[in-house]
């Protein structure tokens, strides 16, 4: 059974749940942005969580099923046509199906029963935009194949993505929150989401954070959610495809629970953080 | 050895012995632990989420470490064709000759502190005091595979073509990265290296300038 990219969007890759645990050896930990809607996604239609779906960037996406097929749709809420947002979808053979633009957030995802099956690389089918790893972005007249179903399906629906027009993110402070003199700007004001922001990371602006002390940080290991802070002081949030290693403090580090959230930030939205105590 | 926190699922040890403290973790093979990150001077631990980090931190910081010989990956060497385009530059910049710069890049004895900017690009400390020299002003767009390099203290071997800012001395034919290969990446952090002088291999259309034909090659 394959499925046809008619269409891929402003921006269309496959994701699963990423290559943990080679960062020693310089691989991005990569996988859905928003690997919290991936899961959901592939609960829908009965596949184990890591299983590999589509991620899109945007909506505008077209997908041809050239045999029958489930199929559901989370993340950010665009029009699915034939087919719904966050409930398992049966698709006819010969269907094309349509992706909208999304009307909040950025990343909608479409896990496939049986999931998505392109070769792996080092365990996982992620497309990685910074080191390349993994099957190269989607393009029209790509074809997927897709895998065998483990599992029946159980779920009708299932509580999405909920779109927010001002997001509180949850931070903790650290590993090198001394390195600046307050991280009160943080949650004073907000910053507005840069259009500079990809799957490597969210650049925002607004009041930059202030260094307490000079020099240059030894490169350390780096993780997703992490606020670094270049010398402008404007943080950027790591999303998957962050570098494994960087040489910029970070000032503080989202809680695992919003990392799905914040992968969902739009250009010139506003975001603010509420810090919580260190654990 | 002190231990940061990093959020809700990773801790960050700090400590002067990155390869050791890494191996010990390592050892632990803590089924909570996913990942086991060295820096210049850290070691990052991610754990899955949920677990207690906080009961982790105490029993990562009495951890015993094993001595250094016993980590260290099995030694590398690179035989290296010293035709970088940065040589004269490198020459200029430190006042030395090319078979200056050469010979102090190819005496010196290499560890990789860490690796990262890309998958296998190790960063290589023992580089001549002479030969810190600062990256280029304006980054290459393509830097091919194979390409050996220096930038500040590090030293280091492209492992795959990419962009880079770093100054280039020679090449060599070693393959670093193969994702059909386990581990993938040639280099690990710890992993001793050296280089040696290559006289060119002889190619089909010589470039200009380019030394006789019939060369040999010689390591």
């Amino acid at each position: 059974m394959t499925i046809e990219v008619v269409r891929p969007g402003p921006l269309c890759t496959v994701q699963d749940l990423g290559r943990p645990g080679y960062a020693h050896l310089g691989v991005p930990h990569s996988g859905a942005a928003d690997a919290a809607s991936l899961r959901l996604a592939n609960r829908l239609v009965g596949n184990p969580e890591d299983a590999a779906g589509v991620e899109l960037t945007f909506g505008g996406a077209a997908l041809r099923f050239h045999a029958p097929a489930w199929i559901a749709v989370t993340g950010a809420p665009v029009r699915v046509s034939p087919g719904a947002m966050n409930a398992p979808c049966h698709v006819p053979a010969g269907t094309t199906v349509e992706f909208g633009v999304p009307s909040a957030g950025v990343r909608t995802y479409v896990a496939i029963r049986g999931g998505v099956d392109v070769p792996p690389v080092l365990g996982s089918r992620s497309t990685d935009l910074l080191s390349g790893l993994g099957p190269d972005p989607l393009a029209a007249g790509d074809r997927l194949a897709v895998g065998r179903a483990s599992e029946p399906i159980t779920v009708d629906c299932a509580p999405g993505y909920e779109p927010e027009d001002e997001p509180v993110l949850r931070v903790l402070p650290g590993p090198r929150d001394d390195w600046f003199e307050s991280l009160e700007p943080l949650i004073r004001g907000g910053y507005e989401v840069s259009s500079h922001s990809n799957r490597i990371g969210v650049r925002l602006e607004g009041r930059p954070l202030v260094r307490r002390r000079d020099g240059e940080l030894p490169s350390e290991g780096m993780v997703i959610g992490a606020l670094q802070v270049p010398p402008n002081g404007l943080p950027i949030i790591f999303l998957a495809d962050h570098p494994t290693t960087g040489g910029y403090p970070v000032a503080a580090v989202l809680t695992t629970a919003d990392l799905g959230r914040a992968a969902q930030l739009r250009p010139g939205q506003r975001v603010r953080f509420r810090l919580l105590a260190g654990l | 050895m002190k231990v940061r926190r990093v959020g809700d699922a990773a801790l960050l040890i700090e400590t002067e012995a990155p390869h050791r403290v890494h191996a010990a973790v390592r050892r632990l093979a803590l089924p909570e632990v996913v990942g086991v990150v060295p820096g210049a001077r850290t070691v990052l631990v991610t754990v899955r989420p949920g677990t207690d980090v906080g009961r982790l931190g105490p029993l990562l910081d009495d951890l015993p470490l094993p001595e250094i010989d016993e980590v260290a990956a099995d030694p590398v060497c690179f035989p290296v064709v010293y035709d970088g385009a940065d040589l004269d530059e490198v020459a200029g910049l430190t006042g030395l000759s090319r078979d200056e710069v050469v010979a102090r890049h190819a005496s010196a004895e290499y560890v990789v502190a860490y690796l990262g900017f890309s998958p296998g690009f190790g960063y290589l400390t023992g580089l001549d005091e002479a030969l810190h020299v600062p990256r280029r002003d304006s980054p290459r767009t393509a830097v091919p595979a194979g390409s050996v390099a220096i930038a500040g203290p590090y030293g280091a071997v492209y492992p795959t073509p990419s962009p880079g800012g770093w100054r280039l001395l020679g090449r060599t034919t070693i393959t670093l990265w193969d994702v059909e290969r386990d581990p993938p990446s040639l280099l690990q952090p710890g992993t001793r290296v050296r280089f040696a002088a290559e006289r060119a291999r002889v190619r089909a259309v010589p470039p200009a300038g380019s030394g006789p034909k019939g060369t040999e090659v010689t390591r």
